[in-house]
């Protein structure tokens, strides 16, 4: 039987083999970490230190304003050098907290100890996720503490580990369920304590076999957990399409997981879930990939988060002798964000950097031409939209009907039509924009 | 012979009464349009750009011939076609000075400096949506040209990476300031002898990494100047036009050299 997949999808060259299997290894940084202070969705998180201060790992460095919010931990110990604007990977500036690195990493008290299991209650596990400052960190970045406080905790009937992994060149995830099984797994037990109707269903890429015989080993026996291996499909680990896959459910537009029963975390949040419950540790570091043909040991490692880009890839052995680096992102080739500095922060729910070199990415740079019609990106659209009315409709900037004829708010710039263009035409960059424009004019 | 004459008659009988229908239905339905509502619309320059606030030169018209929108009230015609209308109205119109857009950046591509290769939709809002920028100068203008595209009267051309107005093709329809997603272009007085060319609201050393004819704000206009009009706020200097008398003491003093003098 072939495994589960959704309709329509495209199939990139997955480039994982590259740092699939080298060692993971913890990197500790050598340089200033920075903490921008909204490496969430929601309101950005109030500092709580001052320039001169002394911090420890994993003391919080910046407060929740307001419940959809998150904690900003160090995850250092040092001095707080300066608290100002910094360029974030996104290219926009952003409040950053900019700690002195005493290269000690001395614990704040009470972090790393050891919880008795069996006596954690539900409102336990809020708590503890939202002090430890969890967000998903498989890139959304939203406040896992909001998207567990169901309001309907017994509707929801399927939790969703994610572990598909469906972007090129990224391994992180992969990695993490070899060497962190039992921590997802407990991680996952967890969140299922919050919903009691509910099954956890591991759902991992079948490109992946070690990770899948990994998660299968600690899951042998359970009977509210199973793992569940699907197509390798891009774009697979879509919250909409694991749904879709999982629980045969489809949402409608503006409908939130929830609203099918179903809540889907990161394999890398459940790890997390896992450290901040049972190991009172905070999130101060997480699996990530350095990988791409410019890079000349493409790894995974393990990163304090706040480590500067340009060290990571230091790290990673630095830039092959004699590459001409074209473009470097932030995230995988399909959703990642072209970076214009490397002076930028990991943050929580950045998850690897790409860096290419000149042959990929003149295919991308070809000259676009007008649409030819051929239907390609309606047969790849996973959210069964149709881009090509879309792109003419923003082209025209004929917002009304990019919204409600076409329902291009539904878009979740997978990249999936851009990709299969035979006009090299930039639709995700269009719809990006266009979804950008008519949000900043309700909330006007 | 006999069925071309028959014809002949039916299409022209048809056609008679089709006459006589129509007729009637212009007398009964006839719509009554201000005579002033026609004269008015004659003088006005029927680009439709909507610069004036109404849907376009036909709702405008219909406007200052109810007395709704003031005589001068289209900012593309200016005072020739304000007088011409004023006649229509008989009343006097009262005096419009000539206003341009200026474009508060000169930083060109032998300026600022480059930080990124852009590949991508050549839109400036489109450039700002995705984070990237060819320039290290996070205020200024990008260059890709949306306001000389939207620009109905093709006045704005994109000269070495700077949007340049031609103030003589120029009618103030504001489309451009409307569009800029950098908020670089203001509507400023045409005979006004300075502007500020620069927009960058960074400190000093910031601006000198960045750009190498950008506003310092070192405030050395705003010492020099004798009339109140010229100030230094958010690092950025503007000059008041209602106060400046065009001494020139602050073009003449400015490091950066960002106070043009307009010829």
């Amino acid at each position: 039987m072939s495994p589960k997949t959704f309709r329509g999808g495209v199939h990139p060259d997955g480039h994982k083999d590259m740092s699939k299997g080298q060692p993971v290894e913890a990197y500790l940084p050598k340089g200033d970490l920075v903490f921008p202070i909204n490496q969430h969705i929601g309101k950005p998180a109030k500092p709580v230190v001052a320039k001169g201060d002394k911090v420890l790992a994993g003391q919080i460095i910046a407060e929740a304003d307001g419940f959809v919010s998150a904690n900003i931990i160090s995850s250092c110990s040092g001095t707080v050098k300066a608290i100002e604007q910094r360029y974030n990977a996104g290219g926009a500036r952003a409040m950053c907290i900019v700690i002195e690195n005493d290269g000690e990493y001395t614990l704040a008290p009470g972090i790393g100890k050891t919880r008795n299991e069996g006596t954690v209650s539900s409102k336990d596990i809020l708590d503890a996720i939202q002090a430890a400052g969890i967000v998903g960190m498989g890139g959304a970045g939203f406040p896992t503490h909001v998207k567990l406080s169901s309001k309907n905790p017994e509707g929801i009937d399927y939790v969703i580990a994610n572990g598909a992994e469906c972007e090129p060149y990224i391994t992180c995830d992969d990695r993490l369920m070899q060497n962190e099984n039992r921590a997802i797994v407990e991680g996952l037990r967890l969140v299922l304590q919050l919903f009691p109707n509910a099954q956890g269903v591991i759902a991992i890429e079948d490109n992946k076999p070690d990770a899948i015989r990994a998660m299968e080993a600690v899951c042998a026996g359970e009977k509210q957990i199973h793992v569940q291996p699907v197509m390798a499909k891009y774009p697979e680990g879509g919250e909409r399409n694991l749904i879709s896959v999982i629980s045969g459910r489809d949402l409608r537009f503006g409908q939130l997981p929830a609203d099918v029963g179903c809540v889907v975390c990161n394999v890398s949040t459940l790890n997390a879930i896992y450290h901040a419950v049972h190991k009172s540790t905070p999130l101060m570091e997480r699996y990530f990939t350095v990988s791409g043909d410019a890079v000349a040991n493409p790894r995974t490692m393990v990163v304090k988060i706040g480590t500067n880009s340009a060290e990571l890839i230091e790290a990673a052995g630095g830039i092959k002798p004699g590459c001409t680096v074209k473009k470097v992102l932030s995230g995988g080739p399909m959703m990642g964000i072209a970076m214009s500095s490397l002076d930028v922060p990991v943050c929580k729910n950045n998850n690897a950097l790409t860096v290419l070199a000149e042959d990929e990415v003149e295919l991308a740079q070809a000259q676009a031409t007008s649409c030819i019609r051929c239907g390609r990106c309606t047969r790849v659209c996973p959210i069964h939209l149709i881009p090509q009315l879309m792109a003419d409709a923003a082209e025209r900037k004929d917002y009304e009907s990019y919204e409600k004829k076409y329902y291009g708010l539904d878009c979740i710039a997978c990249g999936s039509c851009s990709y299969i263009c035979p006009a090299k035409r930039p639709l995700m960059q269009l719809f990006k924009e266009t979804k950008g424009a008519i949000m900043a004019a309700k909330r006007k | 012979m006999q069925s071309i004459i028959i014809a002949t008659a039916a299409v022209g009988i048809i056609g008679l009464l089709i006459g006589l229908l129509l007729i009637m239905v212009d007398k009964k339905f006839k719509v009554e349009v201000d005579e002033k509502e026609i004269a008015v619309r004659e003088f006005l320059p029927g680009n439709n750009c909507g610069a004036c606030g109404y849907a376009g030169c036909d709702a405008m018209a219909a406007a200052i011939a109810k007395g709704e929108a003031p005589v001068n009230g289209c900012p593309v015609g200016g005072t020739p076609v304000a007088e011409q209308i004023a006649h229509i109205m008989g009343v006097e119109a009262d005096e419009t000075t000539k206003e341009v857009a200026f474009v508060k950046c000169s930083g060109s591509c032998d300026k600022v400096v480059q930080k990124s290769n852009y590949v991508g939709i050549h839109d400036c809002a489109s450039a700002v949506a995705s984070g990237l920028s060819p320039w290290a100068c996070d205020y200024g203008c990008l260059g890709f040209g949306s306001c000389a595209a939207v620009c109905p009267f093709d006045a704005i051309t994109v000269i070495d990476g700077v949007a340049v107005v031609d103030r003589a093709k120029c009618r103030t329809c504001g489309k451009c300031v409307a569009v800029c997603p950098k908020h670089l272009i203001e509507i400023i007085p045409d005979d006004s002898a300075y502007a500020v060319s620069c927009s960058n609201r960074d400190r000093g050393p910031a601006v000198k990494k960045v750009c190498s004819t950008g506003c310092i704000g070192c405030k050395l206009c705003e010492k020099q100047c004798e009339n109140d009009a010229v100030h230094v706020e958010n690092n950025v200097a503007s000059i008041d036009y209602s106060k400046c008398t065009g001494c020139g003491k602050c073009h003449d003093k400015c490091p950066a050299g960002i106070i043009q003098k307009r010829s």
